[in-house]
């Protein structure tokens, strides 16, 4: 029996032959590279699913192995994984910045002007809230995304308004195909009346007063209606003026039919007083009904979203954008680009849409046309008011825009607005009120 | 051991007797010093990169600028004195703490008193179920809480209106909500006060109590007398360390109230967290958390010092 010995030469052969296999195996998912990505963890749990088969197609056409986490902002959780990421300088390749975000963290984002000029030249406009969020000295840092974007229209109880109010919110606000709707009369005086008259009869509008995201939406977008400005956008205080002063004093009216304890609702809140049937008015996006069509569908039944009403500088509706921002320090730059257009195109857009049942508003204006809106029910047609349509002839708003967005963050953080109403309510004087918002925020314009 | 009992070990000269091969290094390693060190040196890693490491860093951010590019010195400290919220954040924390840690101690020192005079089983009992509200995770007793306050459908509005009482909008007026915050950290604390000092009482020799007895004390005068001056440090140690961690809440307010109505109930942390990462501005954010953390070194100083000072008498 020979004995064939393996020599110097053949061992180093072999080696490297093993050592070269793995650069020449077979693509797999990540044979383009690996990406992270931080998105936002949908109200609506059907959200997700529906991102993640979207992350999973992507995946497979681009080769890129996508990580996919969802992280919640419950607790300011998704604020606080940016914040470390942005001190760290690692994490994910691509974030959803909520709304301000983009702003604060600026300095760390890659521009993505390219990919806003593509999508730009596919969709057309953007809207004007998204653009305010997400462009910083005139360039985009960061892809307005529909991902739990959303506007805070009203939504009123149909029996509740025409019985107390008079108003018949769904010929105010028909559904599609139902001619022009009666919207002229639509104005905060009339918003008063019927906030007066429900109250009245032991359903009041529930709006809240407290330092939360809805209180101070509500109350930044009755002040835009105005053309109050706390903060102009050149970044002076302009507390002290004529239209603020006019706020004030209808506010004084409107603080009084709201629910004694509105200065402590959360953002739930409000949702709970329409779901019990406690309130005849919120101001939500379409979660709030689509809880009541699971748990009191009596209810859901009886809900119609409208637009805001008119004051004398338009009509306003409350609105945020969450964008799709890449860190700079994202090793895989390019491939966070393709996935950020991938997921920004139309149908994937739509699809997401209809599965979080309308949910969703998409950043541009072409594609506030899906047919979920139109579709979703009982009653079909209740959310069909819920995205911008041209005949509202509103404008999305962003609560204490036009102001430079370092000074507006810290107003609307701390729920500015909102609580000048509070303090009108628990009885403090306009003047008194006044005083005590333009000294907060002269110690935000620093 | 420096009690006079026990024997020294010379270590280090038997092992260099057993034979030549142990050098200056392996000498070294067997020292009990250098065990003691390398024993305790996992946690020395931890608490430097979990705890220094840290509060270094935030003393560094609170001196930067709001983008962080550049040195302000103490501009963020300074900014804050001129805040007319910052002063109410600083009303809302020391009423907090305070009113909180003395209700806890107070509540504690009696019930620990009620409980050292429970007979055995029964003792045991007592013990396990008030300690219950300090085993349970904070935020899910604050939700509770948050529930039974809730704006909207308190169950506490739901009993008073079975008396045909108005509801209260208990988080939704500033004293009520003040006073709400101070109730859940008072229910949660005082389990903490009450272990601590039952373990202190049952700590006092029994034959104290008796020579007491013996000259004629009163309850009032033994307890004077007795026990107060034994429990004296683990008192002192008990309030400081409640102090601290009861000015560096955050859950009960950011769960109940999240600093409303109109501020009032913002303690340092929950506006540090507004500030800082609500607001994108964490060097100010962590200004307003070291806040408190001068005045508080220095109460530690002085609590520790007497302390420390007992002691000595004592031994002496």
């Amino acid at each position: 029996m020979s004995k064939k010995t393996l020599s110097r030469r053949s061992a180093l052969i072999l080696g490297s032959t093993a050592a070269a296999l793995p650069l020449v195996h077979i693509r797999t998912a990540g044979a383009a590279g690996k990406l992270s990505i931080g998105f936002w963890d949908h109200w609506v749990p059907a959200g997700n699913d529906a991102m993640k088969k979207q992350i999973a197609a992507f995946s497979e056409k681009h080769k890129v192995d996508v990580q996919a986490d969802f992280i919640t902002s419950v607790g300011s959780k998704n604020l606080l994984t940016i914040a470390a990421e942005a001190q760290a300088k690692t994490g994910h390749d691509v974030q959803s910045f909520p709304s301000w975000e983009v702003h604060n963290n600026a300095d760390n984002l890659e521009p993505v002007d390219d990919l806003m000029k593509a999508l730009m030249g596919k969709y057309g406009e953007v809207s004007s809230s998204a653009t305010y969020l997400g462009r910083v000295k005139g360039r985009w840092m960061a892809v307005p995304s529909s991902s739990g974007s959303q506007n805070k229209p009203p939504c009123a109880r149909i029996s509740m308004m025409k019985d107390m109010a008079g108003l018949d919110v769904k010929a105010m606000y028909p559904s599609a195909g139902g001619g022009p709707g009666k919207q002229d009369d639509w104005t905060w005086d009339a918003f008063l009346k019927a906030a007066e008259a429900c109250q009245k009869g032991g359903k009041p509008f529930g709006i809240g007063l407290g330092q939360t995201t809805d209180s101070e939406d509500f109350a930044g977008a009755l002040f835009a209606a105005y053309g109050a400005e706390l903060v102009n956008a050149k970044g002076d205080i302009t507390v002290k003026t004529e239209p603020v002063r006019q706020v004030m004093e209808y506010a004084q009216k409107l603080v009084k039919v709201l629910p004694p304890d509105a200065v402590s609702y959360d953002d739930a809140s409000n949702n709970r007083a329409l779901i019990s049937g406690q309130s005849a008015l919120i101001c939500n996006p379409p979660s709030a009904w689509a809880v009541a069509l699971r748990d009191n569908k009596t209810i859901a039944e009886d809900c119609w979203t409208i637009s805001m009403p008119k004051g004398p500088k338009g009509r306003m509706v409350p609105s945020l954008f969450y964008l799709w921002g890449i860190w700079k320090f994202s090793p895989n730059k390019s491939a966070a680009k393709e996935l950020i257009m991938f997921l920004s195109e139309r149908e994937n857009v739509e699809e997401r849409c209809a599965k979080v049942l309308g949910y969703d508003i998409p950043p541009f204006d072409s594609m506030l046309d899906f047919k979920i809106w139109e579709d979703v029910g009982p009653p079909k047609g209740t959310v069909y008011n819920y995205p911008i349509r041209k005949e509202h002839g509103a404008i999305p708003w962003v609560a204490m825009s036009p102001a430079p967005p370092e000074i507006a963050v810290q107003a609307y953080n701390q729920g500015i607005h909102s609580t000048m109403f509070a303090k009108l309510k628990s009885g403090q004087t306009i003047d008194q009120t006044m005083a005590w918002a333009q000294n907060e925020l002269e110690g935000f314009v620093r | 051991m420096a009690d006079g009992t026990s024997t020294t070990i010379d270590l280090p000269r038997r092992v260099r007797a057993a034979g030549p091969k142990n050098s200056g290094f392996s000498r070294f390693l067997q020292r009990r010093s250098t065990i003691a060190v390398l024993l305790c040196s996992p946690l020395i890693v931890l608490v430097g990169a979990l705890v220094i490491y840290p509060a270094f860093y935030a003393i560094y951010l609170s001196m930067l600028n709001k983008k962080m590019t550049q040195f302000i010195g103490f501009g963020n400290f300074t900014f804050l004195f001129k805040r007319d919220t910052f002063k109410l954040v600083i009303f809302q924390s020391t009423l907090f703490a305070v009113s909180a840690v003395l209700l806890k101690a107070l509540l504690g020192f009696v019930l620990a008193h009620l409980m050292h005079n429970i007979p055995g089983r029964a003792q045991r009992i007592w013990r396990g179920l008030l300690l219950v509200p300090w085993v349970i995770p904070l935020a899910l007793s604050c939700l509770g809480w948050w529930w039974l306050f809730d704006p909207s459908y308190s169950a506490f509005n739901w009993i008073l209106g079975q008396f045909g009482i108005d509801p209260v909008p208990w988080l939704g007026r500033g004293w009520s909500a003040r006073i709400c915050m101070i109730v859940v950290n008072v229910w949660f604390g005082t389990p903490f006060f009450l272990i601590m000092y039952l373990a202190a009482l049952k700590s006092v020799p029994e034959q104290l109590y008796e020579a007491a007895s013996i000259d004629g004390a009163s309850a009032m005068q033994k307890l004077r007398y007795v026990t107060l001056p034994m429990m004296r440090n683990i008192i002192s140690i008990t309030v400081l360390f409640s102090l601290i961690v009861t000015f560096a809440d955050f859950d009960i307010v950011r769960l109940l109230t999240a600093g409303g109505p109109e501020n009032m109930t913002h303690v340092f942390a929950t506006y540090a967290f507004v500030s800082g990462i609500q607001s994108g501005d964490i060097p100010l954010g962590s200004a307003i958390s070291l806040f408190m953390v001068p005045i508080l070194g220095v109460a530690a100083f002085f609590v520790l010092r007497g302390v420390t000072q007992r002691t000595k008498e004592i031994g002496a």
